[in-house]
């Protein structure tokens, strides 16, 4: 109906993301009646989402005709701002922008950078860049899961955590069992994400291959590619969280500063 | 423990004591020797708290909800950090009678400290898994490994005998309590502290649980710091009392005078009303045990 109404893409866009924008408001209106309380927070973040895209494809497309090395600035800017995106829902983690930061750039990095060591992510600034901001920010999603279920288990769980050390326990072991736990809720989307290929989801790269005229098999194995670096580079990152993580909710003393 | 020693000894001396919560938006630095009335904002839990504890000795904390008992007990174990004060600790040398001489608790390692001053909190907070692992938790985290004789033995003490493989999180809220007891003393701990472990208990398990501290404290000749928020306990068990109000000491005795004094009247409602504070009073010779300036040998 819409395309019917515009006779080019930008505006046919515009009339397309408003579309899509009203309906998620609607869904948080109807979630608002149960008191999620994540209306406010909606539009702000749409309004967000569709300037940083746009102008994401502006700077994409002064950099499509820049050296391959632009895009490592690119990503590096991307994952600065998922690391202050992640420090945004662990507030109560103190440090927790370094903490993101590190994870990232360790998991993120480590697992691109054996990709394009191996040939299989060719630094080419138009295949780097769509990938690794997916990487990048699958890793951020996880990260955010991971951190927010670790504080809620450290919170409900002061009491056994304080018994533990208490008996002389060290922060690792009175911990241990609520980092699993937030370990495992991370990982969950993701590896539903990698048994559903291609069952209930087709992801826009292997569509955009095909549409481009590559072979549909061939799409469908990179495509797999790209879903486990990202699978791995998100544990990675949740991992290396994980062993940063308990440092910071204790005091040098090894008292729990994390309380309710 | 053998606590034979010289009656002029403090296991645990505890120096004024203050631990306060910053402003709002505002880093709190320890030991900086601001005095109470310059605290600007700032909320003491607990103000200038000071005593001693003899080996062997049961103190029993009394105060109204929120008078900085359980926060006070949670500076001894190093679960918090107090912003100024001291704590001296003469504990055992190790690998023999001999004591450390009074030294400043921060000079100990903290999981070495809470290993020596065991706790036990209001609520068991058992671990998952069986009631023989939480049992076994302490010694495991110097890996050293309790037998199940071990482990068996210890339950037999507290009544628990062949509750070694059940799960710890099916047991009942007095069984629960005999196990955080267990746990707490398999580290063998020169000094108890027990944060109210009777309060969530029904009345029968309030009973038997307080039973078995007072004979586990009497049999070993533990030094014990005792939270409880009812002075009939507090004058059962205790050598000596300690009242706290709003975070500061509102009043001191050793027992031998409480049980001088009427027995219809709560003598922590006679005599410990702040204006009859008598924190003055702590080098005063005691029944069991007597703090002067000196740590003394408590081997």
């Amino acid at each position: 109906m819409i395309p019917r109404y515009f006779h080019d893409q930008v505006t046919q866009g515009a009339a397309e993301c408003a579309v899509a924008a009203v309906m998620a408001l609607l869904v948080m209106l109807l979630a608002e009646r149960r008191g999620v309380g994540l209306l406010r927070e909606l539009p702000l973040a749409q309004l967000r989402g569709i300037v940083q895209i746009v102008t994401v494809g502006g700077i994409l497309t002064v950099l499509l005709r820049g050296p391959s090395g632009t895009s490592l600035l690119v990503l590096g800017g991307m994952m600065l701002a998922a690391a202050s995106i992640v420090r945004g829902r662990a507030r109560q983690i103190p440090r927790a922008f370094a903490l993101a930061l590190i994870s990232i750039f360790v998991g993120a990095g480590s697992i691109l950078a054996v990709m394009i060591g191996a040939g299989i992510l060719p630094l080419r600034i138009t295949m780097l860049v769509p990938v690794g901001s997916m990487v990048i920010a699958q890793t951020m999603n996880m990260q955010s899961i991971f951190l927010d279920r670790f504080r809620s288990e450290v919170v409900s769980h002061t009491g056994e955590i304080e018994s533990a050390l208490a008996l002389g326990g060290s922060p690792d072991a009175a911990v241990s069992i609520y980092l699993r736990a937030a370990y495992k809720a991370s990982l969950i989307p993701s590896i539903d994400s990698v048994r559903s290929l291609g069952i209930v989801w087709i992801p826009g790269i292997m569509a955009g291959m095909v549409l481009s005229g590559a072979s549909p098999v061939y799409a469908a194995l990179y495509q797999f590619v790209v879903i486990s670096t990202i699978f791995s580079a998100a544990a990675l990152t949740c991992l290396v969280a994980s062993a940063l993580v308990t440092r910071r909710v204790f005091s040098p003393q090894e008292q729990l500063l994390l309380r309710p | 423990m053998d606590c034979s020693r010289p009656s002029n000894s403090y296991l645990l001396r505890c120096s004024e004591l203050t631990r306060e919560l910053p402003a709002p938006g505002k880093r709190l630095k320890h030991e900086n020797g601001a005095t109470p009335s310059a605290l600007n904002g700032r909320r003491a839990l607990i103000e200038d708290v000071s005593f001693d504890l003899a080996c062997g000795e049961v103190l029993a904390v009394t105060g109204p909800s929120g008078s900085g008992k359980s926060t006070l007990l949670r500076l001894l174990n190093r679960l918090d950090e107090p912003t100024s004060g001291r704590v001296l600790l003469n504990l055992k040398k190790p690998g023999g009678d001999d004591h450390t001489g009074g030294i400043d608790y921060r000079s100990i390692p903290a999981r070495e400290l809470r290993r020596r001053v065991g706790m036990v909190m209001q609520r068991a907070y058992l671990f998952a898994g069986t009631v023989a692992q939480n049992v076994a938790f302490g010694p495991a985290q110097l890996a050293q490994t309790l037998t199940s004789g071990q482990i068996e033995e210890m339950l037999v003490r507290v009544g628990l005998g062949g509750y070694g493989e059940r799960a710890a999180l099916t047991l009942s809220g007095g069984e629960a309590q005999r196990v955080a007891i267990t746990r707490a003393l398999a580290n063998r701990p020169e000094l108890l502290l027990l944060d109210e472990p009777t309060s969530s208990l029904d009345e029968a398990a309030r009973d038997s649980v307080e039973a078995l501290l007072s004979s586990l404290i009497r049999e070993n000749n533990l030094a014990c710091v005792w939270v409880t928020h009812d002075p009939a306990q507090a004058q059962r068990l205790a050598d000596s009392l300690l009242r706290l109000e709003e975070g500061r000491v509102a009043g001191y005795r050793p027992v031998h005078r409480l049980k001088a004094s009427s027995g219809d009247v709560s003598p922590f409602e006679s005599t410990y009303h702040p204006a009859v504070t008598e924190v003055g009073e702590l080098p005063r010779v005691r029944e069991r045990g007597t703090s002067t300036d000196h740590p003394g040998n408590c081997g």
